[in-house]
């Protein structure tokens, strides 16, 4: 039991790091309720998808800078399919393909050797052009049923968007966390030569590992698309945004370390942080600036704590 | 070969491997029959470890052919070599730190409870299976390793170095455990520099020489000259030694250890280094030459002992500690003391404005001339001096010490310099080294290259498993003489 809390005491502290913000934002703005709630997680959710994608990637050891890019690609793609097609097809074909541009750049690093930094740099700007070549203005359009799935609460103070969230990452994450590939993805990212000599496909586990990001960023590009209804193929702030909710989460940037649960909390800890700030008529460029401040303190003092931990 | 008319359990002829222009294998042979325990020998640089790879699929031949159980092995990585009954415990710890113990053994396919017992077997008490790997000692960890190696029941077990971070009564169990397994009809390649387990545990030694098995012996008492004298073979002769006359030592030394010790690898480092002395160190591989080396150069701290200065005693906490007390730290890998993208004449003079004072305007006349006494002094062809990238390795490492020259340094720590660079720059190298001895500098001189340290050295001091076992004239130090020492043969026969 000791060891359960230990291992994710980085997970429990976000989370009370997260109702403390809730608790403040209610203070701010006592209206903050159910609906506040449901449309801060709808904001959320292409930001959480991009952040579960990238945490699988940076916990195989890589990073993949053109995740913004890959959601782009696949939001207008999906815009563009539902013209011609149903949307569960549409979808389908937009997560394989989103599968097969992580593959693409997994295999790009695995086969040229070319650091994972440098070759999802690249692709970045490829695939930002090829958004560019399906649709070069905003527009497609995006089935209402969809669009509804992620509106509302079926549970009451549960929002769909939520659910969403959720239902993905335990179909698309569980499996493979509690499967021996898990074990590869996340031994790859903590010492691949002793991965390798364990007997582990360093080079397949890689794709994969980039694979899974490329599905989690097509669902963040459909996540995008119901948001907005409309296919748009410049990419938004994702990246970045992404990255700090990785560090934020917990998950260690040199890879091996970390799960997907304290990025995805982080993502919500970031986003409210913001709503309060806006709430309280804070300068938005001093916004910024205090995201940043608060960054740096929370990993900080988490090294601070997590090294204690190890020293008694 | 000891024995031929039946079929081995592996069987690898004719390996080769090369790297580049490098041939590190050229005919590499490997003979185990089951219920064998074969060493597997050779100096720094035989191509042991280019073997080691290659039978255990970590690397391909480019030639040659390996049979297990008669059966040609395509084996393309660790995976492939395990499955085919070849398991490696390697030099270093090949466990995953940041899973613990029962998923690193899921990782590996490996099954708990024979791995259980092999750890029981082997003297660790109470592992726990959740233990984070990164939390547990080294020496657990090698046990671990060898543990999941047993649990795999290999029908070859290979083991490199395994016993070198262990305690005594580790080693002890582990020779055991292993001996009963050879017992029990498996096959085990044994690597080690420990000649005393080498006689205890194995039935025959198969030597490699520059990248070619050259015999294999039976184990056997007085085995020893035999074998060091193959791994040695009849040598390149680098010139005689210039007809120097040792300096006598007095005064206060520069440095003086005093029973150093450095958990875990060094236990007793015990000498004197003088002004204007070049003292060699000989060792083998991982016997704590590196670790005193980086407690000299202050990127650790020792754990016991006493270390002194020009008789004050000293313990750095910070390389620039090291610096100001006048010991020069000269790594082995060039790269890591050079502006790679720098002119010759610049990475020369780089020491020059080391010190803030010295951030001002260049001292111009001064450093050119100390400069160029420098570079001719290096014999360096000027038409390669604009990026010091574009120079041979060993034309690297005399600029590494030959800025020195210029500068002018107390103490040089000199780690492996001649490294992988040829004999006609490594001739090159040894006058610099006394030249700056007889400029007054003192000098610390590790070499993997035995038979440099007769040309450069005045004294020899040769560290075995961790404490110096003996301090040789270097002058009647024969290659033979310092291979005998450096596998602590000479303190055995004392001791015993």
């Amino acid at each position: 039991m000791m060891r359960v809390a230990q291992n994710n005491a980085w997970v429990l502290g976000l989370l009370l790091l997260l109702l403390a913000l809730l608790g403040v934002t209610k203070l701010i703005q006592p209206g903050f309720g159910a609906t506040g709630l449901e449309s801060l997680a709808r904001a959320a959710l292409p930001f959480a998808f991009a952040t579960a994608g990238m945490a699988i990637v940076v916990i195989a050891g890589g990073i993949d800078l053109s995740i913004a890019s890959i959601m782009a690609v696949c939001g207008v793609t999906a815009a563009v399919l539902m013209q011609s097609m149903g949307a569960v097809p549409a979808v389908v074909l937009t997560l394989c393909l989103g599968a097969v541009m992580g593959a693409i750049n997994g295999g790009l690093i695995v086969l040229t050797r070319v650091p994972d930094i440098v070759v999802t740099l690249a692709m970045l700007f490829v695939w930002e052009g090829v958004a560019l070549l399906i649709l070069s203005s905003p527009g497609g359009v995006v089935a209402p049923g969809l669009r509804a799935l992620i509106t509302g609460s079926l549970v009451p103070y549960v929002p769909n968007a939520l659910l969403v969230i959720a239902v993905t990452i335990s179909l698309v994450w569980l499996p493979v966390r509690r499967a021996r590939l898990g074990l590869s993805i996340y031994a790859i990212g903590s010492d691949d030569l002793a991965a390798f000599r364990s007997g582990v496909n360093v080079g397949l586990t890689k794709v994969i590992a980039y694979g899974l990001a490329g599905v989690l960023a097509a669902m963040g590009g459909l996540s995008l698309i119901m948001l907005t209804g409309i296919g748009e193929p410049v990419p938004g702030p994702y990246l970045l945004a992404s990255v700090a909710a990785v560090v934020l989460g917990g998950v260690v940037l040199g890879g091996g370390r970390g799960g997907l649960l304290g990025p995805i909390i982080a993502v919500f800890v970031l986003r409210i942080i913001r709503t309060i700030l806006t709430l309280a008529a804070v300068d938005p460029n001093v916004t910024t600036i205090v995201e940043g401040v608060i960054m740096v303190a929370v990993v900080m003092l988490g090294a601070v704590v997590t090294y204690r931990g190890v020293r008694t | 070969m000891v024995e031929t008319d039946q079929t081995y359990l592996l069987d690898a002829t004719g390996v080769a491997k090369s790297f580049g222009a490098v041939r590190a294998l050229t005919e590499a042979s490997l003979q185990v029959a089951a219920g064998q325990v074969v060493a597997l020998m050779g100096a720094n640089g035989a191509g042991k470890s280019t073997f080691v790879k290659i039978l255990t699929g970590a690397l391909r031949p480019d030639s040659g052919r390996v049979l297990i159980r008669g059966n040609v092995a395509r084996v393309g990585s660790p995976a492939e070599a395990r499955r085919s009954g070849v398991v490696p415990v390697y030099q270093e710890p090949s466990l995953i730190p940041d899973l613990d113990v029962a998923d690193n053994l899921r990782l590996g396919a490996t099954p708990v409870e024979p791995f259980r017992h092999w750890v029981a077997e082997l003297g660790i008490k109470a592992l726990r299976l959740d233990h984070m790997i990164g939390d547990l000692p080294l020496a657990t960890l090698r046990i671990l390793d060898l543990a999941r190696a047993l649990a795999a029941q290999p029908d070859v077990l290979l083991l490199d170095e395994m016993t070198a971070a262990l305690p005594t009564d580790l080693v002890e169990r582990v020779l055991k455990v292993v001996r009963g397994q050879a017992d029990e009809g498996r096959g085990v390649i044994y690597i080690s520099h420990r000649f005393t387990e080498i006689a205890e545990l194995c039935d025959s030694a198969t030597v490699l020489r520059d990248g070619r098995t050259v015999g294999a012996v039976k184990i056997e008492p007085g085995v020893e000259d035999r074998v060091v004298e193959m791994m040695l073979g009849a040598k390149l002769d680098l010139g005689a030694a210039a007809g120097r006359v040792a300096p006598i030592a007095q005064g206060i030394p520069r440095l003086r250890l005093r029973g150093l010790e450095i958990v875990p690898k060094v236990s007793d480092v015990t000498f004197d280094l003088h002004a204007g002395e070049v003292l060699g160190v000989v060792a083998l591989e991982g016997q704590g030459q590196d670790e005193v080396f980086d407690v000299l150069a202050g990127f650790r701290r020792a754990t016991g002992g006493t270390l002194e200065v020009d008789g004050t005693a000293a313990s750095f906490g910070h390389p620039a500690d090291a610096i100001a007390a006048g010991l020069t730290f000269v790594p082995g890998d060039r790269a890591a003391a050079l502006l790679r993208q720098r002119s010759v004449r610049e990475n020369i003079a780089l020491p020059f404005s080391a010190r803030i004072r010295d951030w001002g305007p260049l001292r111009a006349r001064h450093e050119r001339a100390r400069v160029n006494h420098a570079i001719e002094k290096l014999q360096i062809d000027t038409r390669a001096q604009g990026e010091v990238q574009r120079l041979s390795g060993g034309n690297q490492q005399k600029v590494t010490i030959g800025r020195w020259l210029a500068h002018g340094v107390r103490t040089l720590l000199l780690f492996d310099p001649t490294r992988g660079i040829d004999v006609r720059t490594k001739r090159q190298i040894y006058p610099l080294v006394r030249e700056l001895a007889e400029q007054g500098a003192a000098v610390l001189f590790y070499t993997s290259e035995l038979e440099e340290i007769p040309l450069a050295c005045d004294r020899v001091v040769v560290i075995f498993n961790g404490r110096v076992v003996d301090i040789l004239d270097a002058a009647g130090a024969t290659e033979a003489v310092l291979m005998r020492a450096a596998y602590g043969l000479t303190a055995e026969r004392a001791a015993s």
